[in-house]
């Protein structure tokens, strides 16, 4: 069938992403063996220690799953929009609202940040209760072409659940930072009486601490990981439904031109919402070498790179 | 979308419904007996066209084809424009009681697409209708839904959700409604409306 070539899955993509998740797993199962293992060496003491860790740091990971919305919004300072509130409402909206029949998708609620970064996002734990973000200063930047490929994009997270899987995969680092905050205090303050017992629950600790500061690195670099690959497969979902990849190069480029000569002070309010952005508001060192496994989002040539194939893939004649 | 697509975060492109759009004829004359809204002739698909030689040759073979046979059945050829969001409208005119040679020729652009693996750049097709007093409704069927809605604009970019309600009672069962409100989206300046 035609329609089937035309829109292949990138494989390399999936294949990488199912590696990353496996290893998240593989860290997360070592991790739980690990604690396990501390637990029945010495005592029970770390059990509830760990209890209450994982009691936490579930209550944070549902907390922001629900109210992901309008943290997201609150932090931006963006404001909901009704096509009737202003010109440039109405084309966002209008814009969306094409997209969603399009992709059949429900319509997202629609917001706008009065700020002149360019950027856009989009956050929520479902495709019912998701709202989509551009600043003022995207949509004075990009033409409705442009806009309309970063709101596929912003729409591809949505599509994909990234709010969904990205809370769900940090999940288990927000459980060992948890358990190394705790571990760290308990030496801290448990440190000053020595007897056996108190010998043995400072190992516990310690060891706690150990294991929650390896997991904790590897599974930050492996989050990064998949935030990046799901950063492509949203470029890539957002190019095959509006059919316009240069579109969204082009948009990129103009964002991550642009996004250079932001003053400092806009970074630091956007940075707690880079991972859900178009394009990162905290642009380390061009994307050289170490500092690319450390960022949310790929380096523009990356991206650029992987659009380019998807150009080759709609341009083909049918077959 | 299944799980595992989800998961891997792989959206395959929703492909259309098509068949639906065979019950504008009869729903037309539902509604000109119930409401006295007669159809002027001319509709038009609406697609996001894609960059590349492929798309484009598909478009020009279309064009072709409904121009060749505009000839025939009296019809007008066929009238490409691109509206400000970058989708572009095939609109066919026909005399207004032609509506079953329309709606074959709004069909034919849609399965030219389709054949050639384009369907899910499909977004709506729009038949225009007119009443005595001049009032422009449009029916639009929404490919990716299977399901219809009306489209009532007035002068600026309101509408008369009023109309738009009553004609959806009049014609009743005769077609496929989108159910959900939502997702009667406005197309402003649609051409052929």
């Amino acid at each position: 069938m035609a329609a089937r070539t035309r829109y292949a899955p990138d494989r390399g993509l999936t294949v990488r992403m199912t590696a990353t998740m496996f290893l998240l797993g593989l860290v997360f199962v070592a991790f739980v063996a690990a604690i396990i293992g501390i637990g029945a060496a010495y005592h029970a003491s770390s059990a509830a220690i760990v209890l209450f860790a994982v009691v936490l740091g579930g209550g944070f990971a549902i907390g922001s799953l629900f109210y992901s919305d309008k943290i997201a919004l609150a932090t931006a300072g963006a404001r909901e929009v009704s096509p009737a509130d202003s010109e440039q409402a109405a084309r966002l909206h209008a814009i969306v609202d094409r997209l969603c029949a399009l992709a059949d998708m429900p319509k997202p609620r629609v917001a706008i940040a009065d700020t002149d970064m360019p950027n856009a996002f989009a956050t929520g734990r479902s495709a019912d209760h998701a709202v989509v973000c551009a600043t003022t200063g995207l949509m004075r930047r990009l033409d409705n072409n442009e806009l309309e490929g970063v709101l596929a994009h912003e729409m591809s997270h949505v599509a994909h659940k990234d709010v969904q899987v990205m809370t769900i995969a940090s999940f288990l680092a927000i459980i060992a930072a948890l358990l190394i905050r705790i571990a760290f205090y308990g030496e801290l303050f448990g440190g000053g009486r020595r007897n056996s017992n108190n010998q043995n629950a400072a190992i516990v600790m310690f060891a706690l601490m150990a294991v929650s500061i390896v997991v904790y690195a590897i599974s930050f670099l492996l989050i990064r990981l998949l935030s990046r690959y799901r950063e492509l497969s949203a470029d890539r979902s957002g190019a095959l439904l509006t059919g316009q990849p240069s579109a969204l190069k082009s948009a990129l480029i103009k964002v991550t031109g642009q996004m250079a000569r932001i003053p400092t002070r806009d970074l630091r309010t956007a940075q707690p919402l880079n991972a859900f952005f178009f394009a990162p508001a905290m642009n380390l060192s061009g994307g050289t070498g170490l500092s690319n496994i450390f960022s949310t989002h790929p380096s523009l040539e990356r991206r650029l790179a992987e659009l380019d194939k998807v150009q080759q893939q709609l341009g083909r004649t049918a077959g | 979308m299944g799980f595992l697509d989800t998961l891997l975060g792989r959206t395959k492109p929703v492909q259309p419904k098509l068949d639906d759009l065979f019950a504008l004829p009869s729903a037309a004359v539902t509604l000109d007996a119930g409401a006295g809204f007669k159809p002027t002739g001319s509709g038009s698909v609406c697609f996001r066209p894609v960059e590349g030689r492929s798309f484009a040759d598909v478009q020009k073979d279309v064009q072709d084809l409904l121009n060749a046979s505009s000839g025939k059945d009296g019809g007008l050829p066929v009238e490409v424009t691109k509206d400000d969001y970058g989708f572009t409208w095939l609109v066919s005119s026909h005399m207004s009681d032609e509506l079953e040679a329309l709606v074959t020729d709004l069909h034919a652009v849609n399965s030219s697409l389709v054949d050639n693996g384009f369907g899910p750049q499909l977004l709506c097709t729009l038949v225009a209708f007119r009443d005595d007093s001049e009032r422009r409704l449009g029916l639009i069927y929404l490919y990716k839904r299977g399901a219809f809605y009306p489209f009532a604009p007035l002068s600026g970019e309101r509408r008369d959700n009023a109309l738009e309600l009553q004609v959806k009672g009049v014609i009743g069962d005769d077609l496929k409604w989108e159910q959900d409100l939502s997702r009667w989206f406005p197309v402003w300046g649609a051409p052929g409306l």
